[in-house]
């Protein structure tokens, strides 16, 4: 299945193994990645505080070359851009008086037919094919599935099932082996983007989180989005100084997960560029003696 | 030849005032067969009337129009005269100048022209009017009442106390519905059951009442006055007329964790059962989903398993082999009176529009019930005897919070409407609480508080005053388990902020909605129902319990929302059409209906297609011999309401609507 592909700025920066694994693990489940040529800034969190035209306007253009490159289907793994990207096609169909404008400002047809993906989505729908080419079962390991904010909201952009109780996240887990726990704050903010301006309420927030997926006795966190990744790993040592717990839950994107579960190594998968050590969570999985040297070795090569 | 009177009435000063009726007199006068035209300032006066029956006499007149006011307000003013003077009351009409002309124009001279052109347009179709008689028909003087709660039962009381038979159908294996499992009632406190039991035990006794409890409405046919109603008496598998209600069976069964659907699952009832003590009749019944022997028999295992019921019962009254019966009943009336069901906030929700809530933990916490949950822990008859324990683990709630709206005024999850009794229960709730349990903190979260109605808002007021309700103005956006306790996240929208709170018990006032399946037995009795299930009431002012369908009623929580009082009311209206309807060994019904002619029908059956009320019937045209020549449709003149849709439909002009044939309104439009 060929795919666009909108990285997006994240994946090439704070989220670079967001990007690696998912280009590691598509091959495997026959995706093609076609990237958008000449993509732009999604826009995210500033253009629509300021202009509603500009904000509609970024997305719609990179919307327009995707569907110029013959794209069916475009993928935006970060929750950000697929909550952006989707915002443009929906109000772009909801309000025929925005085309003109936007007509204008992107120079070319607005896009009417390519349909945005979150990687959640994608996943759960090859939840089938991901459950036969599992090499490494993940089973009976407990995993946190996050969500977030961006990912169920708003209802009319939602792609991984209900609002309040999405499950698209959790269908993937299984599809792996893994047992999703049941916790409370999986929909709740992580903080989002004040990660560097508010850094107390980021961590307050992302507190709660980790310690209620921990209570809920996840040895994971799995989540689909690159500021949530942020807030909940590169945070967790600040996290772990208020709450006077190690900063030891391991935060995976869903294709890390993924990838292990198809058997990639831990290079591939970028799990060295983690702050919090994903070496014993992968020891374990392969279960062998010293395997979590070995593992320790191999990821700290890579940060 | 034609011999047409024409009276033009000024109405006073309504009609006068803008069109010159004395002008649209004389201009009458001269239309080819008027023999008579004269205007008078109030026609339906008796002098009025006089005119047009002295003229009738005198100038023997053949058809009479009256130029005037709306057929609606004088028609049958109008008719009635013309009977009185001989002439057929269907040879009188009236052309409508006045809410089509003189009320909605300005112009005089340009009004008074169209008041000519309406009332021409009549005159023409008066002259190929033909004398019509009323249609009568027997009426079978018995009524079905659809569903035994409050409202099915004061109907079927109602209408036997008035001296006519009623059959009183019952899904559940006991009559009393939902009434008989709430605690107390508002705005009084009284037990619920106290005040219906003895209702139950009337309906049960009364000899003009035949009580058929686990039966449902299979089918209908016919019309007002006629109907043949199959109903469906589901099998028992135990013996009513041996069985003497000892309950030895049920101390026997060994199957005794069944989520008793009488205490709202929070008890547990046996495999044969009765739904609860006072049930009428106290016959037990098998849920043979359930029962052991029946499980093993629909495993095709030979052997007879279990069977200790049959051991027990000492009258030999169970019996395994029953089967459902289908009954055909004659009836003349029926009232439709199913009652409600609360919304779920789980994910399976028996309408497609409807969604759960998702942000509740789709009720996956043992601890937040709904409404008639806590009625039951609240019920002196109920699993806890009264006493307010909550289910995960019988600890006595400390707070309680309540959370009203819970579906209801939320289209988000498909569901527009306000519920209109859960202000009251919730108040009443928090009151029962706080008598039982003096300490406690019984906490309301609402939207606004609806307490429209007679003692409605004085007990709110002694609610919050007396007992000691808290009343915070917000919604709740989520709950969830935080050890043993509920944490409900939600916002106070007078003070602006967010609220977190832990409880020990969660109440949801969850929505009203009619029955599941309402909208089959709908359509098996034509009946119209709204987007919500909820029946659709003839006019919503004037003709509050008809429904479409002529000779059916309707009451109770089927149609809307209702409290007790509201059912009981409706209940009693409906019983008053019905005897109404029973006052007359024959029904009158308007001749203009539609008739098919028998020499140039097809039968292609279009008629029947587009036919809203299901009048088309088939009738087989044999020669002498006995042999079949055709089938062709035929309208059954009890049922057909007249309204033409099969006339404009038929491609070989063979259906006329008698009093508007084509020949009638094809003349009245040429005249224009």
């Amino acid at each position: 299945m060929k795919l666009g592909y909108f990285p997006g700025c994240s994946l090439h920066a704070t989220a670079r193994e967001f990007d690696e694994s998912l280009r590691a693990m598509a091959p495997r489940l026959d995706l093609e990645l076609d990237e958008v040529e000449d993509w732009a800034c999604c826009g995210a969190t500033s253009a629509h505080n300021t202009n509603h035209l500009l904000s509609v306007s970024l997305p719609a253009r990179t919307l327009a070359i995707s569907e110029a490159q013959g794209h069916e289907s475009l993928l935006a793994p970060c929750a950000a851009c697929y909550s952006r990207l989707a915002y443009a096609r929906h109000a772009l169909e909801a309000d025929p008086s925005l085309c003109d404008p936007v007509k204008d400002a992107i120079g070319r047809e607005p896009p009417t037919t390519v349909q945005v993906l979150s990687i959640v989505r994608l996943l759960a729908d090859l939840a089938p094919r991901i459950r036969e080419k599992v090499a490494t079962a993940l089973d009976g390991v407990q995993i946190a599935c996050y969500y977030g904010c961006l990912l169920a909201r708003p209802a009319e952009l939602n792609d991984v099932g209900s609002v309040e109780a999405p499950t698209a996240m959790e269908d993937v887990v299984k599809a792996v082996g893994a047992t999703p726990v049941v916790w409370n704050q999986r929909l709740e903010c992580c903080g989002g983007g004040f990660s560097l301006s508010r850094k107390a309420s980021v961590v307050r927030l992302s507190r709660s989180i980790v310690e209620d997926a921990r209570a809920a006795g996840a040895a994971a966190l799995v989540v689909a989005c690159p500021m949530c990744h942020l807030n909940l790993d590169f945070r967790q040592k600040a996290i772990a100084r208020r709450s006077g717990e190690r900063a030891d839950m391991p935060v995976f994107f869903l294709t890390q997960l993924v990838g292990l579960a198809l058997g990639m190594s831990a290079t591939e998968l970028g799990l060295g560029r983690h702050y919090v050590s994903t070496a014993d969570f992968v020891a374990r999985l392969s279960g062998q003696e010293g395997a979590a040297e070995s593992a320790s070795e191999e990821i700290k090569e890579v940060g | 030849m034609a011999r047409i009177g024409v009276f033009v009435c000024h109405c006073g000063e309504n009609i006068g005032r803008t069109v010159d009726c004395a002008q649209v007199a004389e201009a009458c006068g001269s239309f080819p067969g008027v023999v008579h035209s004269v205007d008078y300032k109030y026609m339906c006066s008796d002098p009025g009337q006089l005119q047009i029956k002295e003229a009738i006499k005198e100038k023997g007149l053949t058809g009479v129009v009256v130029a005037a006011c709306s057929p609606h307000m004088h028609e049958k003013t109008f008719r009635k005269a013309a009977a009185a003077a001989g002439l057929n009351p269907f040879l009188c009409e009236m052309a409508n100048i006045r809410e089509h002309c003189s009320w909605i124009h300005e112009d005089r001279a340009r009004a008074t022209a169209k008041a000519i052109d309406l009332t021409r347009f009549i005159v023409e179709k008066v002259k190929r009017n033909q004398p019509l008689v009323p249609i009568s028909i027997p009426v079978e003087r018995r009524a079905l009442v659809i569903g035994a709660g409050i409202a099915g039962i004061q109907a079927a009381l109602d209408i036997a106390d008035g001296g006519r038979e009623v059959i009183l159908v019952e899904k559940e294996p006991s009559i009393g519905g939902h009434m008989s499992q709430l605690s107390e009632t508002f705005p009084t406190l009284d037990c619920s059951q106290c005040i219906l039991t003895p209702r139950m035990v009337e309906a049960f006794q009364h000899p003009r009442i035949k009580l058929m409890t686990y039966s449902e409405v299979e089918s209908l046919e016919g019309y007002i006055g006629n109907f043949a109603v199959t109903i469906r008496k589901k099998a028992r598998s135990v013996d009513d007329e041996l069985c003497n209600g000892c309950g030895d069976c049920q101390s026997a069964c060994p199957v005794k964790k069944i989520p008793s659907e009488f205490d709202a699952g929070l008890g547990k009832r046996t495999a044969i059962y009765v739904p609860f003590p006072q049930a009428v009749p106290n016959i037990p019944v098998i849920d043979r989903e359930r029962c052991t022997r029946f499980k093993a028999m629909r495993k095709g295992k030979k052997k007879e398993v279990c069977g200790r019921c049959l051991k027990a019962c000492g009258r030999e009254a169970i019996d395994f082999a029953q089967e459902d019966r289908l009954i055909t009943e004659k009836v003349g009336a029926i009232v439709f009176a199913t009652g409600y069901q609360l919304y779920s906030i789980g994910e399976e929700q028996p309408r497609e529009h409807l969604s759960g809530y998702g942000e509740y933990g789709y009720g996956e916490i043992p601890d937040v019930i709904d409404g008639m949950q806590f009625e039951r822990l609240a019920s002196a008859s109920g699993p806890t005897g009264g006493r307010i324990e909550r289910p995960s683990d019988g600890k006595e709630p400390e707070t309680v919070v309540f959370l009203q709206c819970v579906g209801s005024r939320d289209p988000q999850k498909g569901i527009d409407y306000c519920s209109k009794l859960c202000c009251m229960y919730i108040a009443k709730h928090t009151m029962l609480y706080r008598h039982k349990v003096h300490h406690g903190r019984a906490v309301v979260f609402y939207m606004d508080v609806r307490a429209g109605g007679k003692g409605y808002d004085e007990f709110v007021r002694r609610a919050v005053e007396e007992d000691g309700a808290e009343y915070v103005r917000g919604r709740v956006s989520r709950l969830y388990r935080a050890g043993d306790k509920v944490r409900v996240c939600g916002f106070d929208t007078l003070s602006g902020e967010p609220l977190e709170m832990d409880a020990d018990m969660v109440v949801m006032a969850t929505a009203i909605q009619p029955q599941p399946g309402i909208e089959s037995l709908a359509q098996k009795l034509s009946v119209s129902y709204d987007k919500s299930g909820f029946i659709n009431e003839a006019h919503p002012k004037l003709k509050p319990v008809e429904t479409n369908t002529a000779g059916i009623y309707v009451a109770g929580a089927c149609q809307a929302p209702r409290d007790i009082p509201d059912a009981v009311a409706m209940a009693s209206a409906a019983a008053s059409k019905v005897l109404g309807l029973f006052s007359n060994e024959e029904l009158e019904r308007d001749p203009c209906v539609a008739q098919v002619d028998e020499t140039t029908c097809s039968g292609c059956f279009h008629c029947e297609r587009v036919c809203p009320y299901g009048a088309v019937e088939h009738l087989e045209v044999r020669d002498r011999g006995g042999n079949l020549i055709k089938v062709i449709a035929k309208v059954n003149q009890g049922v057909c309401q007249g309204c033409g849709t099969c006339q404009a439909t038929c491609p070989s002009k063979s259906v006329e609507l008698l009093g508007f044939t084509d020949a009638q309104i094809f003349a009245a439009i040429n005249s224009l």
